[in-house]
């Protein structure tokens, strides 16, 4: 036995380390991409905070993944500052998507971080709402790649009280590169309306974002003449969803909006309203619009419509193009629909560090503010006061079966909301 | 809306559901009845029935149901072996995970204070949960149909509202033997008047030569087996599957079993099939975000009134 202990215990040691390389390598994204020594000159920090764990990893790794492919194309460099960048998530395994305390504690993080000047996130509305308050009291400034609730930015688009209640400090400290939802539900609509809808069944899953972008669906429809039937909200951790499918199959809706994400059962939901006999269309937001929802749905979400503030990654041209080509050599995959938003906002981060030239907070926002006509891979674009981009490029893709047989998000149409 | 075909509709998927929460239902309330704990590990032993189920299914090759025409043809005859392979399989498994949680983590706590296996109930919950994870990831998968959705009443030839589905119907075909065979196993048979005798009092049981470790192992079995059955079912009815499944599930069933009355087995029926009922009527007539209301509600409700639960009376004779 004494003989064969210290193998087994070297063994045991090989295996540990191994477990350990194994742990570090999965959860590499989240560490720090090597930033150089800095030698002489200082360093900025650029945080992201995307939920990294659960059914969202696909979409928020595709934009980690631009981030830093857009910082290393500026030789990790914006004016004379080096940039080092890390990557937060504010997912949790335990709930599977976006948590509160998480993305307060990130927010905190990068708070209490002297070199912390930019903060990239988040994926989700709601998790905007617990960040934003947090990083306003030190104007540091916040640039979303995928945030959507009008009310975040908007004045008279949410609640009474928004976007005010999100701001403490009296001024503005975030951005977005995205269109909003006012703008993206009522593609929505309108897209209904298009394809013949009298009546509409609208789903949501009762969070902010979900919620919302299915208010702005419902006014929308109102106004150009599609009836609402009926309207339902859902539990997105649910087992299933056959009442309101028989909801569903009682009213008969030519349409059936759903408000919602992935995260929360929107692949669930349609299959239970085409196993209850719906044959309608189905129409959701860009919160369903990643490839996790075509593999859950299955065969159900073949002929599903997805709106989206910006353009299937299948239908990129020109300098969009070129970037989901780079992407796809660096990263062996095609980029998500939200990478090209997380490329954007850091090109706009390094650009607006070096036209503020100096090291503080409030300067620096005051540059990403002071966006204007700016040539990026979107167009060329400003920001508002709001902090609202002035792009309004909006898609509608579908849910196509690809000739070897998986399903895809494929481009129907763009159209230009006004 | 207000017809009485929608209220039968609603009535035939809170039937189906609440057969589905009756099944692990009996795996908390047998454990309860014979150590007096909650097995909180035990929705996860659900989940992982389903996952095992699936699992077994793609190994075999088994085909899902191919659709035509916007209708579900009837499967090849190999499907129906498969699934039978599926449902001992699953069970099997989770008979056996269940017992070797037992004896691993609840057993040697057993004359402890009684948070302890509680407490290890907990952390198991979280282990198994993990497990999934690491099997089949974070985001729900999909589980293939195997069992077409053919309407009944359709086929019939009466033309109502009302479908009553194969894949409802199946629900129903797989968990009434069991219950009914699990009651007669329990009344009828020598080991199931061990159980009954372990659960009255342990140490007079031990004296009258009842080996205590054995029965209680077999009861962490059957609970394990029935919980194994469900998985394959819910997976099959559901087309879902994912590591959060058995704490929905399991606090539904939770909630059944302590409605019905917690040890006792007519008692997880009752309030499995309430809770089905109760939850679907609540989708269909309020609105689906208030049926967690409805539900926990209800059983505060009966917990101030009733503490023992619906059927709870026997409860009392161990006092």
């Amino acid at each position: 036995m004494d003989k064969i202990a210290p193998k087994s215990r070297r063994t045991l040691l090989k295996t540990v380390t191994a477990v350990a390389g194994a742990v570090a390598g999965t959860s590499l994204p989240t560490l720090a991409s090597a930033a150089p020594a800095a030698q002489g000159a200082e360093v900025i920090k650029i945080i992201s905070s995307l939920p990294l764990t659960g059914p969202s990893y696909g979409q928020s790794i595709s934009v980690v993944n631009a981030i830093r492919m857009a910082i290393e194309e500026a030789g990790r460099k914006a004016g004379n500052y080096f940039i080092e960048y890390e990557a937060l998530d504010d997912a949790t395994a335990a709930a599977a998507k976006w948590m509160a305390e998480k993305e307060a504690e990130n927010a905190n993080k990068a708070l209490n971080d002297p070199d912390t000047m930019v903060y990239i996130g988040t994926m989700n509305s709601g998790a905007a709402k617990v960040s934003i308050p947090i990083l306003n009291q030190a104007n540091l400034v916040m640039i979303s790649p995928a945030n959507t609730y009008p009310g975040l930015t908007k004045p008279g688009k949410g609640e009474a009280n928004e976007p005010d209640v999100y701001y403490p400090s009296g001024s503005r400290n975030y951005t977005r590169v995205v269109p909003a939802d006012d703008l993206q539900g009522a593609v929505g609509a309108n897209w209904a309306k298009k394809l013949g809808a009298k009546t509409a069944y609208v789903i949501d899953d009762t969070e902010l974002y979900g919620k919302g972008i299915a208010d702005v669906f419902v006014a929308t429809a109102e106004k150009i003449g599609i009836k609402l039937v009926g309207r339902s909200g859902i539990d997105g951790k649910a087992s299933d969803y056959r009442a309101v499918a028989t909801n569903v199959r009682a009213l008969k809706p030519d349409a059936v909006y759903f408000g919602g994400i992935t995260d929360n059962n929107a692949a669930k939901v349609l299959k239970d309203l085409r196993d209850g006999g719906f044959e309608g269309s189905f129409i959701g937001p860009d919160g369903i619009f990643d490839t996790t929802f075509l593999k859950t749905a299955g065969d159900a979400a073949e002929g599903a419509y997805c709106t989206f503030g910006g353009v299937a990654v299948s239908a990129y041209e020109g300098s969009a193009k070129e970037f989901a080509e780079k992407y796809k050599a660096a990263y062996g995959a095609d980029p998500e629909a939200y990478a090209i938003y997380g490329y954007e906002a850091a090109k706009v981060a390094l650009a607006a560090i070096a036209a503020a030239g100096v090291k503080d907070r409030t300067k620096i926002r005051d540059a990403v503010f002071a966006t204007k006509d700016f040539k990026g891979i979107l167009g060329t674009w400003s920001f508002d006061a709001n902090g609202d981009t002035s792009v309004t490029t909006m898609s509608v893709s579908i849910a196509a079966r690809l000739a070897d047989g998986t399903l895809s998000w494929e481009k129907v149409e763009i159209l230009t909301a006004g | 809306m207000l017809t009485f075909e929608y209220f039968l509709q609603q009535l035939v998927t809170g039937l189906a559901n609440g057969m589905l929460i009756t099944l692990v239902a009996i795996g908390y309330t047998l454990v309860y009845g014979i150590v007096e704990m909650i097995n909180f590990a035990h929705g996860d032993v659900f989940m992982l029935g389903a996952f095992s189920s699936v699992t077994t299914l793609q190994a075999l090759g088994a085909q899902a149901v191919k659709r035509v025409a916007n209708k579900d043809q009837p499967p090849i005859p190999e499907t129906y072996l498969w699934l039978v392979v599926a449902l001992i399989t699953s069970m099997v498994f989770c008979a056996t995970l269940n017992v070797l949680i037992e004896r691993l983590a609840y057993r040697r706590l057993r004359r402890g204070s009684r948070m302890a296996p509680l407490i290890s109930a907990i952390g198991v919950s979280f282990i198994l949960q993990n497990v999934g994870i690491y099997w089949k990831g974070v985001s729900p998968i999909n589980f293939p149909r195997y069992i077409p959705q053919i309407d009944l009443v359709k086929a019939f030839g009466i033309d109502s509202f009302v479908r009553v589905t194969t894949k409802d119907v199946f629900v129903f075909v797989v968990t009434v033997p069991l219950v009914i065979a699990l009651t007669l196993f329990i009344q009828r048979t020598k080991l199931g008047k061990a159980m009954r005798a372990t659960a009255q009092d342990r140490d007079a049981a031990q004296l009258m030569g009842i080996d205590i470790n054995r029965t209680i192992a077999l009861t962490f079995l059957l609970g394990g087996a029935l919980a194994g059955a469900a998985g394959l079912v819910s997976g099959l009815y559901n087309n879902t599957a994912g590591f959060q499944m058995g704490f929905s599930y399991g606090l539904n069933s939770f909630t059944a079993a302590v409605l019905g009355g917690i040890g006792n087995l007519n008692g997880a029926m009752l309030g499995g099939v309430f809770i089905g009922i109760l939850g679907a009527m609540s989708d269909g007539y309020l609105d689906a975000r208030w049926t967690p209301v409805v539900i926990f509600g209800t059983l505060n409700l009966v917990l101030i009134i009733r503490p023992s639960g619906i059927l709870g009376q026997d409860l009392a004779e161990r006092a």
